[in-house]
């Protein structure tokens, strides 16, 4: 099986093998989206077992029709939030030339997290509701990216190191100063901020996840169209420009929209990590490096992926709720850790040119 | 009319200076390719033959004076526009992520296509054309990375050559060549400037360049100090200064001239 996956990858993509994978890939998602809608922990007086909802809840009226669509909301959140953050890493580590490149590791998420850790200490979800935070969290995310842009920006050119040395400091910065704001607040907010940088999907409404699903398709869409510029940059920058790739306009639209969907997804679900780190780089080992048909699967793996950790997140200690950030990092912890034992050889790549 | 065009400058610089930091590298540098030519720079480590290099390509922005590459400023033009009159084959060429051998190949074809850019048959052919005459047609399903450094210099020259552009930059190509290969190398250079190709070649092969180049560029002192037909050129004084040794020029029993160190 994998001996026949390797021959596959090894050919250049052809438009078939492209839709092919995407129709399988989506076929999967859909098919772990059906079965987080369906099941479902209930505890009776023999107690705790699973059930599944069945397919009659669509047609029917009452309680059963009310719980598939508040599940609906909650599947979409996660398909959104895992596919922008699926997508928007596979596209960062493309642009940076580095798998270990993620939002985490580029000071996003904790920009984003000082914001919003702000907007609760001083009330502005009491204020404005979840839209408070919401909004926070997505300001946060793009004072994060803008900051750590001009930091890194040599010229009109992006260098990879220069980046990540930006990316990193901005992250321990804002994480001191979210600290420091903690240590200022009340017993209640501090259980609501823990609550929120845990990351989780559970209570989110409609409206919200309608509004954060524009941003996220039309940006995934913008990455899936440079994905040719992005395979001309893993060969650098200097080699991709003398094949053509207009290089400031690309690092700038790629940054930029990536930032934007990682915000958008903080604001929707919360940090939830490993997802743009984890997904990716399984399914580069898996499909080859082309990112025409690596980026779209990435965008979904990771939607499956947030939609799967977030079903346990729910099942597992039911009728309670674990946070679903919680479940993607510690699955994701030792799953990162296989990855890098199998591959010790190509991860010497990893010494920056 | 033919005869006028073929004669045409496809490459000239003009009083041409060039800075990296703030070090002057480069000044006063004035010179013209014509389509058709193999030209080959030699010189002293860091005289500056590769910032030479790479400023004809338009990577790095000349101080003073002006480049030309057919009818586009390389340094100003749209990067889409350079690449496809100038191909350009650096020193280094590594992949962050493992792609096989004719994915890296068919990155050349990056400014003919649109989209999605999924290859062609026109591309596939061209990739295709330009590893049979690298020699690597039978790597093209291996990965990038499993390849040595002579094999991978192959794939790099490949994806330069289907790029389809007129004029042809490389640096060093042959560092890593066994001899066959590098002599292969200049051979099929040589075929396609006869075709209309313009090539310049960054070299520290004295002997391939005298045989195959139509004309050599002598980088020392911080200037294009000597240019000329490639015998001229090597036994001249500023090239002796610039070595540190005279060349001694001679003949092999099949006619073929050849430079030694004397």
């Amino acid at each position: 099986m994998s001996d026949f996956l390797g021959r596959l990858r090894a050919r250049a993509l052809t438009r078939r093998r492209l839709f092919a994978t995407l129709a399988l890939g989506a076929l999967l998602t859909l098919a772990v989206c059906v079965i987080a809608l369906m099941l479902s922990v209930e505890s009776d007086r023999q107690g705790r077992h699973l059930s599944w909802l069945g397919f009659a809840a669509f047609t029917s009226d009452g309680l059963p029709h009310q719980l598939l669509w508040l599940r609906i909301t909650r599947v979409a959140a996660g398909l959104l939030v895992g596919g922008a953050l699926g997508g928007a890493g596979c596209a960062l580590q493309a642009l940076l030339r580095n798998p270990l490149a993620e939002p985490f590791t580029l000071g996003i998420s904790s920009g984003s997290a000082l914001f919003a850790v702000i907007a609760i200490r001083i009330g502005l979800d009491r204020w404005l509701g979840e839209f408070g935070v919401a909004g926070a969290a997505l300001a946060g995310a793009l004072a994060s990216l803008a900051l750590v842009w001009q930091l890194a920006r040599v010229g009109r050119h992006l260098p990879p190191a220069t980046l990540i040395l930006a990316g990193v400091t901005v992250s321990m910065f804002c994480s001191a100063a979210s600290l420091l704001v903690q240590t200022t607040a009340d017993f209640t907010e501090i259980s609501r901020m823990l609550r929120w940088m845990m990351g989780g999907l559970d209570g989110r409404r409609l409206l919200v996840v309608e509004g954060a699903a524009p941003p996220i398709l039309l940006g995934v869409a913008a990455l899936w169209w440079t994905s040719r510029q992005l395979n001309a940059l893993t060969a650098g920058e200097e080699a991709a420009a003398s094949v053509g790739v207009a290089l400031g306009r690309t690092q700038a639209l790629v940054f930029a929209v990536a930032s934007l969907l990682v915000g958008v997804s903080i604001a929707l679900g919360g940090p939830i990590g490993f997802v743009g780190l984890i997904v990716p780089h399984a399914l580069r080992a898996l499909l080859g490096a082309d990112h025409r048909v690596l980026l779209p699967a990435s965008v979904l793996g990771g939607g499956a992926l947030v939609v799967a950790c977030d079903l346990l997140a729910r099942l597992v200690i039911a009728p309670a709720q674990l946070p679903t950030g919680a479940v993607t990092a510690l699955l994701g912890g030792p799953f990162f850790v296989m990855i890098l034992v199998l591959n010790k050889r190509s991860a010497g790549m990893w010494e920056a040119p | 009319m033919a005869w006028y065009v073929e004669r045409m400058a496809l490459v000239s610089l003009d009083d041409v200076a060039v800075k990296l930091g703030r070090r002057e590298i480069l000044t006063d540098v004035n010179a013209r390719g014509e389509a058709g030519q193999l030209i080959a720079i030699v010189g002293p480590n860091g005289a500056g033959k590769t910032t030479l290099l790479r400023t004809i390509a338009g990577l790095l922005r000349p101080a003073r004076g002006s480049v030309r590459c057919g009818d586009v400023d390389p340094w100003r033009a749209p990067r889409r526009d350079v690449a496809r009159t100038l191909a350009y084959v650096p020193q280094q060429y590594r992949l962050a992520f493992a792609f096989s051998v004719e994915e890296v190949v068919l990155l050349g074809r990056f400014a003919s296509q649109h989209g999605l850019g999924m290859p062609s048959d026109a591309d596939r052919a061209a990739a295709h054309a330009a590893m049979e005459s690298c020699e690597i047609a039978a790597l093209a399903h291996r990965s990038f990375d499993e390849l040595s450094a002579g094999e991978a210099r192959r794939v790099v020259i490949a994806q330069a050559l289907c790029q389809g552009a007129s004029c042809i930059l490389l640096d060093e190509p042959t560092a890593a060549f066994d001899p066959a290969h590098a002599r292969g190398l200049f051979r099929m250079l040589q075929r396609r400037c006869e075709d209309g190709l313009l090539a310049i070649v960054v070299t520290h092969d004295l002997d391939l360049a005298l045989r195959h180049a139509a004309s050599m560029w002598l980088v020392a002192e911080g200037t294009l100090a000597e240019q000329g037909a490639p015998a001229d050129v090597l036994r001249s004084e500023r090239t002796a200064r610039a070595f540190g040794t005279a060349l001694h020029l001679g003949v092999l029993p099949s006619g073929e001239p050849f430079a030694v160190p004397a």
